[in-house]
This record gives C-alpha cells, structure tokens and sequence, in this order.
C-alpha cells in the first residue's frame, strides 16, 4: 500500500503556505502569479489525494477544470500586465497605485 | 464501509520505493515553491516553477492519476510556463530585481507570520480529526479501469454541463485576452502608426513603441512584412 493521504495533504497545505507567502511579500507582479500557480497546484494536489483515498473519480474532474480556471488566468492576467507594463513601463505592483491609467 | 478503508489505508505499511519516490518528490516541489518565491530573476522563477511542476506530476503519477499528470506536464510546465517567459522576455523585465528592499515596514515578517500561523493551525487540525469523511465513490470509482477511460466517461456524463462552461470560460478568455492585448485606436500623435500596430497586433508594435524616433511609414513598412519587423527590432 503507498503513503497514507495525511502526507499528500500535509505537502499541499505546505505548498499552499508558501505560495501564499510569495503573493503577500513579493512586488513583482509576474512572480505574483506564478505563487498563485503554486497555490492552484497545491489544490489540485489535495483533490488529487482525496479522489484516491475516497476511491472517487470526482476529484480528478475538479483537477481537469482547475486547470482550465488556470489557463484562462494566466492568459488574461498576462493580458493586463501587458496593457499596464505599456503605460507605465513596469511590472511592478507599488508602482500601480493610481486608478487613473 | 469507508471507515474499513480507511482504517485499511491507515494500518497498511508502505513500500520502501513509495516512500522513496514520495520524499524525493516532496523535496523536489518544496525546493523548487521556495525558489520561486526568493529568486530574484523572474526567469529563475519560472524555472523554479517548472520544477514544482514536474514534482507535483509525479505525485499525480504516485496516486494512479496518470493522465493528469500528463496534463500537467503538458498544459503547465509546457504552455504556462511558456507563456510566463514569453511575457517576461517581451516586457524585459527579466532583470535582477532588489528583493533586499521593503516599500512596506515591517509587512514582510507580518506576512510570514500570519500564514506560518495559518499553517500551523491547519496542520494541527488534521491531526485532531479525520482528514477525509463522508462516502466514497460518490461520482464514481477511480479504479478498475483505464484512468483516461473513468475520467472521459465522468467529464462527459456527470460533469458534462460544468464542461460546457469551461468552454464558455476559455471563449471568453481568449476574447479577453485579445481585447486586452489590443492597442487603443488613437494614442498620441502617431495615430497613424498606432492604427497598423494596432490591426496586427501587441508583437509586431513593439518595435514601433520601443523607438519612437523611427518614422511612421518605416514602421508602416516592417510591420506589414515579417522580415522587416526584425529589422526594425533589431535596429531599435
């Protein structure tokens, strides 16, 4: 028998504490994302744990349209990076302190 | 019924390869989710990220999820992440950074504190109670077929209505992006050179933002050929 799921969900909470530590401290709004790209692996983890454990396909689903959430994310995030990074010259979230473009 | 196997799970001793594989892929993703967030170059982050993908696949591998792990490796670490560097190469914005510096006193330490409690009491919860209740197989059993074949027939029967609305998602997504992505029509003087950038879109205009002192039919010209769009970015 492999290793109980109380280790998977143990490193999935972990996991989710340190991306969570780099959105909250960091300033770049790339790096940003990409501990939130942690965050969502870290959930996905844990689903991926419960499914095994309750023998239920449910969780690898939820997987599969996690990963769709992702993807649209990443690509209108990325989208608004771009358009503020062409009026302001940077990728940094202090700077984007003014609601006025 | 699942208290049986849970307790069946919980007594049931593991393998020395399981635990092996298991702790070296933990290392793996816990290494690679403190790189990205200490690195102070956005391409050693996404590096980084890379790396905790590939772990957290293997872990997908270690509990019979095998196609999501190639998803995983596929859609993550192949498209993200692309399209992180992408981004990160287009804005140059792939230099060092001075993560040494704090715009906010003392946010820093009141961060890690804060999720280090979060942590803490979350661990502390699954030790007192039970990680996982309620009923199993409730949507279905993740054993005893093909792992693609279980999750084709779920996503198309039970889940076929939340499938439908991850493509309305993606649409909408996609139309975002390209509005987002779309240089307004009149910006400036340059209205004519804004106007092509604009109809062609957010990679050929970057030359023509990035020096304004060419003039706007040279820019006219290399943005309607392919080789003169490197041209002009190699001369800007």
């Amino acid at each position: 028998m492999s290793i109980t799921v109380g280790w998977y969900l143990g490193l999935s909470v972990v996991l989710f504490s340190i991306g969570a530590v780099g959105v909250l401290v960091r300033r770049n709004v790339l790096i940003m994302f990409m501990c939130v790209e942690l965050m969502l692996n870290a959930a996905n983890l844990a689903f991926v744990s419960f499914a095994r454990t309750l023998h239920d396909i449910g969780g690898q689903v939820l997987v599969f349209f996690v990963l769709v959430v992702a993807a649209a994310e990443v690509v209108v995030g990325l989208g608004i990076v771009v358009a503020i990074f062409r009026r302001r010259a940077s990728a940094n979230a202090d700077d984007l302190h003014l609601m006025k473009g | 019924m699942t208290a049986v196997f849970l307790d069946l799970v919980a007594t049931a001793k593991p393998t020395l390869p399981d635990v092996a594989v298991f702790a070296v892929a933990a290392a793996i993703i816990l290494a690679g989710a403190v790189g990205v967030v200490v690195a102070r170059n956005p391409v050693h982050s996404a590096l980084m990220l890379v790396m905790t993908l590939f772990g957290v696949a293997v872990m997908f591998v270690l509990q019979q999820a095998s196609f999501l792990a190639a998803v995983q490796v596929i859609v993550y670490a192949g498209a993200i992440v692309v399209l992180f560097l992408f981004v990160i190469m287009f804005l140059g914005v792939d230099r060092e950074e001075d993560i040494a510096k704090e715009p906010l006193r003392g946010q820093r330490p009141l961060a890690v504190a804060l999720v280090l409690l979060g942590l803490t009491g979350l661990l502390l919860l699954g030790q007192v109670s039970k990680w996982t209740t309620g009923q199993s197989s409730v949507s279905g059993s993740n054993t005893g077929a093909p792992n693609v074949n279980l999750l084709g027939k779920a996503l198309y029967t039970t889940y076929l209505f939340p499938f439908e609305a991850t493509s309305a998602l993606l649409i909408i997504a996609v139309v975002g992006a390209v509005v987002l992505a779309r240089r307004p029509p009149a910006t400036g003087s340059d209205g004519g050179s804004g106007e092509i950038a604009g109809t062609t879109g957010v990679v050929d205009g970057a030359p023509a933002d990035a020096d304004p002192t060419i003039p706007a039919d040279a820019t006219a010209a290399a943005t309607t050929t392919a080789t003169g769009t490197e041209d002009a970015g190699v001369d800007a």
